[in-house]
């Protein structure tokens, strides 16, 4: 996955100055920075939720265009905070819709859905529930099978954990780092909590106002910060959480 | 409205990618309406064909007693002479009549000389019946002699009241400004009406309302209001002790009885027609009038007619034994048929309108725009706008037409808004699902609007319940039908026979709506 000289602006606004990004296989890119700085929309920009101004995005060597979205889409598993389960199909359902929509056979589904539900820890009794019926965490797990059913090259996760207490989230972290490691996942996270980017990532990109400021490892940031954000963002979160 | 201008710009970003198949599921909530209503509308058709008459020749009448009671007596006619007749009691006014004649709806109906003068040739009220006839003739339509009676207007008063203040004739009007006037409200509005016999007698009142007929004589007797206007031959004149007043300066014209007929009709019927020429006059239609409204029986009140010149036998009449459940059964089902049909078609329409609606923008605007403004025009001048189009008529059609156009809102709004109220991750999530434009639709959208779009559909069968009993009016039948007929001759009881079951009906399409909900709103939404 790739981002070449890729923005956006609404009306006068500029939400992205032109951005490269490029995501790198089998590891975990955390976007990181504070409410606002673009991080949701560069994610909303590459499933093409919205369209570009102007860049190219690629992926896996070759352009994204309107008629290959849908295809690409298929590809790529995104989850939001909320969750974004359809409230009238059950847990089973929502996991299943898009297998059944491009008519994957039954048992391969069926097995597909056990192995995920192994995996995310969600019991299988509670596959029948309807979103309204399960708890917060229950919904991120159900959403996070959803997003792998298809076995996506690419997991987009938009602060996948904002919306949960701290005991459901850290239990979350904790399995997500797994299942990332496990299925050795391309994962593009995005987060504002710098504990969870530094769990997560094996590279950080750190954005402030549209302009991505700095990427490398957390020891980067700290040592040969780029700008004085780099800085001034990194010990204003270590001063309530323990870094 | 920022939000779905939005959704709709991403539609237009993967329309170009289709589903290379569509899903296998059709949506159950979708398949489950549609076999209901394919289940309870399967006859509609049958009824449809059926509602262009078997019979040869058919009288239509006016909304009010004595046209019913000379309709019965032209079918009666004609019937005895052989020839299958049938009578649409009550269609409604002059204009309705005289359209559904000339658009061959109706081969004949009673009319006067000094309306068909007035407001069909808009000539002069002086012109004689020779003078009318052969205008008549020039736009294709035939008219009988006089039938021997004068029906014109007058203005009548309790008897008591008249005597109190010394009133005999229209001039003396003048003398007492404070009485209060109820009028119908084609007196209103007619040539040879109000406005020019206040200007003739000068009468100085101001106190006046439109009133319908025959409630307008409950007015007069409880007192609301003095004076009214009234047909010289009507029943209740005698029955409720009133005086009408003198017309000295002659300023009623002559209100002659005849028949118009089309002259393609066939000839013995029209001859049939022509026997009842001359034959009754003013005395005798107080008489048959009079029956009419103390039996509530019109076609009793036409036997009358037969049986006081020529002393035959009295038939029966066929549809005398009609008992109530029996007219009740009939009422209802044609009710049923008219909401039901009616509101299969603002659903199919509806829905689709909806769906283009809640995209915004200037098409989703009118669209709404459209379906307000229907909503604002009265349901009668709805029904009376139709009339005269080619294709509707005084038809069953038009019933329907009006009662589709009336249901159109309800659903078209609530499947807009029903849309619109998806949250936008919601949206968003079965786009970057990978979802095509129409699987996001049936399999996401749609469902999740199911409690909205169904709350709509259940307002859309409440109102055009209660709307169908105006159907009546342009001889639709329907519950309606003894609600006009009371209304008509002043009966209570005739009302509710028709009111009551019509709010049952509401009542049961509420609950049936009710249940129809759990079946059809997915289990998930219903938490």
């Amino acid at each position: 996955m790739k981002l070449q000289d890729v923005s956006k602006r609404y009306g006068d606004a500029i939400a992205i100055h032109p951005a490269n990004l490029s995501v790198e296989s089998g590891k975990t890119t955390v976007l990181i920075g504070p409410s606002g700085c673009g991080k949701s929309t560069l994610l909303r920009l590459i499933i093409r939720l919205i369209e570009p101004d102007s860049g190219s995005i690629e992926f896996d060597g070759k352009p994204v265009t309107p008629d290959n979205i849908n295809v690409l889409r298929r590809r790529i598993g995104y989850v939001i905070q909320e969750g974004g389960l359809f409230p009238h199909l059950t847990a089973r359902a929502n996991v299943l819709l898009m297998a059944r929509h491009i008519g994957k056979s039954p048992q391969e589904t069926q097995n597909r859905l056990l192995e995920l539900s192994d995996l995310t820890r969600f019991s299988e009794n509670l596959l029948t529930r309807y979103p309204m019926e399960l708890s917060g965490g229950q919904r991120q797990r159900v959403s996070l099978m959803r997003a792998l059913m298809l076995s996506p090259e690419l997991l987009l996760l938009d602060e996948p954990l904002g919306a949960l207490d701290p005991l459901v989230r850290a239990a979350l972290q904790k399995d997500l780092k797994e299942i990332f490691t496990r299925l050795g996942q391309t994962v593009l996270f995005v987060t504002h909590d710098l504990a969870e980017a530094i769990y997560f990532a094996d590279q950080i990109v750190l954005m402030n106002e549209g302009r991505i400021i700095q990427r490398g490892t957390i020891s980067d940031l700290r040592e040969k910060p780029a700008d004085p954000f780099v800085s001034e963002f990194i010990n204003a979160q270590r001063g309530i959480a323990s870094v | 409205m920022n939000r779905i201008r939005k959704a709709g710009k991403e539609e237009e970003i993967d329309s170009g990618n289709q589903e290379s198949r569509r899903s296998k599921q059709f949506p159950r909530f979708l398949v489950c309406w549609l076999s209901h209503f394919l289940l309870i509308f399967s006859c509609v058709p049958a009824f449809l064909i059926s509602s262009s008459s078997a019979a040869d020749v058919v009288i239509g009448s006016k909304k009010f007693t004595e046209s019913y009671v000379l309709g019965e007596v032209a079918k009666r006619t004609l019937t005895d002479a052989g020839i299958p007749a049938e009578h649409r009691q009550g269609m409604g006014g002059t204009i309705i009549l005289w359209e559904a004649l000339k658009g061959g709806q109706i081969d004949a109906y009673p009319e006067y000389t000094g309306t068909i003068a007035t407001e069909i040739l808009k000539t002069d009220s002086n012109v004689s019946p020779d003078q009318i006839r052969s205008s008549l003739e020039k736009l294709g339509v035939g008219m009988t002699a006089p039938l021997g009676f004068n029906n014109t207007y007058a203005l009548v008063m309790r008897r008591s009241e008249a005597q109190r203040l010394g009133i005999r004739t229209l001039s003396d009007l003048q003398r007492y400004p404070e009485l209060k006037f109820g009028l119908t409200h084609e007196f209103l509005e007619r040539e040879d009406g109000w406005r020019p016999l206040r200007e003739r007698y000068g009468l100085p009142q101001q106190n006046f309302i439109g009133i319908d007929h025959a409630l307008g004589y409950s007015a007069l007797a409880n007192g609301s209001i003095d004076v009214k206007d009234a047909y010289s031959t009507d029943a209740k004149i005698e029955e409720s002790d009133l005086v009408v007043l003198e017309d000295e300066l002659h300023f009623f014209p002559k209100y002659e009885a005849v028949f118009l007929f089309r002259p393609s009709t066939r000839a013995d019927a029209i001859a049939a027609l022509r026997c009842l020429e001359g034959t009754l006059d003013e005395t005798r239609m107080i008489r048959l009038n009079a029956e009419a409204e103390r039996t509530k029986n019109y076609a009793k009140a036409a036997d009358l007619y037969f049986n006081g010149r020529d002393g035959a036998a009295r038939r029966p009449y066929q549809n005398f034994g009609d008992s109530f459940s029996r007219k009740l059964a009939r009422w209802t089902l044609r009710h049923l048929q008219l909401a039901g049909f009616s509101l299969l078609l603002s659903i199919i329409v509806g829905i689709p309108l909806g769906i283009v609606a809640s995209r915004g923008g200037a098409v989703g605007h009118v669209i709404l725009g459209f379906a307000g403004v229907v909503q604002t025009i009265p349901s009668l001048a709805l029904l009376a706008l139709l009339v005269p189009l080619p294709f509707f008529g005084i038809s069953v059609r038009t019933a329907i037409a009006a009662l589709f156009l009336y249901g159109l809102l309800p659903i078209v709004r609530n499947t807009a808004t029903g849309l619109q109220d998806i949250p936008r991750t919601l949206r968003e999530s079965a786009v970057a699902l990978g979802l095509g434009p129409i699987a996001r639709l049936w399999e996401i959208y749609l469902p999740m609007a199911s409690r909205s779009i169904l709350s709509g559909i259940k307002t859309s069968a409440v109102i055009n319940i209660g709307t169908a009993t105006l159907a009546a009016l342009i001889g639709a039948g329907g519950l309606g039908e003894p609600i006009i007929s009371g209304l008509n001759l002043n009966d209570h009881v005739t009302i509710l026979e028709g009111a009551i079951p019509a709010a049952v009906l509401a009542l049961l399409a509420q609950w049936f709506f009710d249940l129809l909900d759990r079946v059809l709103i997915p289990k998930g939404l219903r938490l």
